[in-house]
């Protein structure tokens, strides 16, 4: 799911395997490593190579409540795309994918630095700010769900205080519930976020900015104009790790609103889910889960690739 | 690693002070708004139905009770099956044990393989597994389902598992493979010219360097699987379901009369292992979030 660094650190290829000794034996030990790496390959082969293009088979059938194997052509895809609840679903992504994108760059950015001023109890500080991610949304979801709930949680606390109409029912609300999304979103991930940039923010050489000090640079110049243009390539990892998790969101949207209040707050891996499972629509889910697929796709491969070509650490 | 700041002098002074305390207030405000919910449902869990409905979201237990707890584990209705969260909690360790030492071992002798006894091709495997750790599920749900139904493993812990280790593969080996790279080649060539074999260094030399990055596998590993909730809802049916989806099921019951301070306890207990982990482990599981950096 997470990779800071680029994930893919070519080994180099001069520096042949260590028992680089010829002979049988090597070359025997050599077929052994194949025949361990195997079963791993092969089990991804089918398991996500394989699934992927039965999926997309699936997608150009006329698949209902069991898949059926006469192919159609891309009539799943023309039904997909004329389907309001798809349209909502895909703008949703958008909405919260932008603004949970957004604000988790910008807590986590800020919190790095704040807790880079040599603060005390930063590894307490720093435990808070992260224990969302070591907990499945089911869970934290459940507290949420109270939180946002407006008989129970925030709104009825506040009015509580005296601030008789206080309101605050985004989760009920159909054209307001997808910001509770990004709120719980942006709750569990942006701790995360910190974590990349604080350790990034570490790696600075610390001798340009002590030069930059003597110059008589003030610390906020010295971070917007050295040190964050210094880890740019963190900005990318953090943007593509965030960008695909919106895009496969759903224990989120599953705890917190369910898709609702209708489909208001759907989100297209619950709409697959709906589809495929539910609907007995499953060939317009698999267009469906194809199309978020691609998606993936877009957005991690140049990221890989550009990692692969640059060969530059972050 | 040091603060970044570390080398300048402190500044002083009364604006100084007020910065370094308006500081402070931000980065205890946010600690605040990351605990909000962990302290609603702990608190909540603590009290009785009464107190709840007469009290605030905020307000800690008069009496603390641990009704709701006990209720939770032996009797709360999951469906129409009351016998608490027990069961399914059990499930969970079932599935989870298992499927991590699986996959936590093939990650291993993977990693070692790609990195200490290259093959040709072998940059092109690890790439093609590891494009796995960024698949969205929902592509392979249907296949996975119809594969799983032709197995026999429909709605079983062991297709649950077998689910798991292949998903988790992308991750392990990734793992491992970075931090094997790191170790020097060298070691593995002195022990051949000993006579040492494949299995052998990868025993006698790889393992015993591999704790840290065991540690790490093992708690990503742990915290992924014990908190899924996709596969467990698509593949495991009624009595074999994981604690996840047995929470969702309960929190999500409308009949009868709301029990907040059940559904609270109910996902503490769901959250109480992955979150104990990370008490105690908290560094590994970090480490394991910003994987590619595992190897510095």
């Amino acid at each position: 799911m997470t990779l800071q660094n680029p994930p893919f650190q070519p080994a180099e290829e001069k520096a042949r395997p260590a028992p680089a000794g010829s002979g049988f034996r090597a070359s025997a030990q050599r077929h052994l490593s194949k025949l361990v790496v195997a079963p791993s390959f092969a089990a991804i082969l089918v398991f996500v190579y394989g699934f992927i293009l039965w999926t997309l088979y699936v997608s150009f059938t006329n698949s209902r409540m069991l898949p059926v194997y006469d192919l159609v052509g891309a009539d799943a895809y023309v039904r997909l795309w004329k389907l309001e609840r798809w349209y909502v679903a895909i703008e949703n992504l958008l909405i919260f994918g932008g603004l949970f994108i957004g604000i988790s760059l910008a807590i986590g950015i800020v919190l790095a630095v704040l807790l880079d001023q040599r603060i005390r109890g930063e590894g307490a500080l720093r435990t808070i700010y992260l224990y969302p991610m070591a907990l499945s949304f089911i869970v934290t979801g459940t507290a949420w769900k109270w939180i946002l709930n407006p008989s129970i949680g925030v709104q009825e606390f506040v009015r509580g205080l005296g601030f008789e109409t206080f309101t605050f029912d985004w989760i009920v609300q159909q054209d307001t519930a997808v910001y509770t999304l990004v709120i719980a979103a942006v709750w569990q991930s942006s701790g995360f976020v910190m974590a990349l940039f604080l350790a990034a923010l570490r790696g600075v050489d610390q001798e340009i900015i002590k030069a930059a000090y003597l110059d008589g640079a003030s610390l906020p110049r010295i971070y917007w104009g050295i040190v964050l243009p210094s880890i740019r390539p963190v900005f990318m990892s953090a943007f593509v790790i965030l960008a695909h998790l919106a895009v496969k969101s759903y224990d989120l949207v599953v705890a917190l609103t369910g898709g609702g209040p209708g489909y208001a707050s759907d989100l297209p891996a619950t709409f697959m889910y709906e589809m495929t499972f539910r609907r007995n629509q499953i060939a317009i889910g698999s267009a469906s889960a194809l199309m978020m697929l691609a998606t993936v796709v877009a957005i991690i491969v140049p990221y890989l690739y550009s990692e692969l070509k640059g060969g530059k650490r972050v | 690693m040091s603060s970044l700041t570390s080398s300048l002098p402190r500044a002083d002074g009364a604006g100084a002070r007020a910065a370094r305390w308006g500081l402070y207030l931000i980065l205890l405000l946010f600690a605040v708004w990351y605990l909000l919910p962990l302290v609603v449902m702990v608190s909540t869990s603590f009290k009785s139905l009464d107190e709840i409905r007469t009290g605030s979201l905020l307000s800690l237990p008069r009496d603390i009770s641990t009704d709701a707890w006990s209720y939770a584990w032996t009797n709360a209705c999951i469906g129409a099956d009351c016998r608490g969260m027990a069961p399914y909690f059990l499930n969970s360790v079932i599935i989870v044990v298992p499927a991590v030492i699986i996959s936590t071992l093939f990650g291993a002798l993977n990693g070692y393989a790609l990195t200490k006894w290259r093959f040709r091709g072998a940059n092109l495997v690890f790439a093609m597994i590891l494009f796995g750790s960024f698949l969205p599920s929902q592509v392979i749900l249907l296949p996975m389902a119809q594969t799983l139904g032709f197995l026999g493993l429909a709605g079983t812990a062991g297709g649950l598992i077998l689910v798991h280790v292949v998903y988790g593969l992308a991750f392990t080996t990734l793992f491992f493979r970075n931090y094997y790279v790191s170790i020097p080649d060298d070691l593995v060539k002195a022990a051949t010219i000993d006579g040492a074999g494949f299995f052998q260094i990868f025993t006698k030399i790889m393992l015993p360097l591999s704790l840290p990055i065991m540690v790490v596998t093992i708690i990503w590993q742990f915290t992924q699987i014990w908190n899924d909730f996709l596969f467990g809802a698509s593949f495991a049916a009624g009595g074999a379901q994981p604690v996840t989806v047995a929470l969702n099921n309960l929190v999500n019951t409308t009949t009868g009369v709301k029990q907040y301070n059940v559904d609270m306890a109910a996902a503490m207990i769901a959250g109480l292992p992955t979150l104990v982990v990370y008490a105690l482990a908290g560094k590994y599981f970090i480490r394991g979030l910003t994987a590619g950096s595992v190897k510095g």
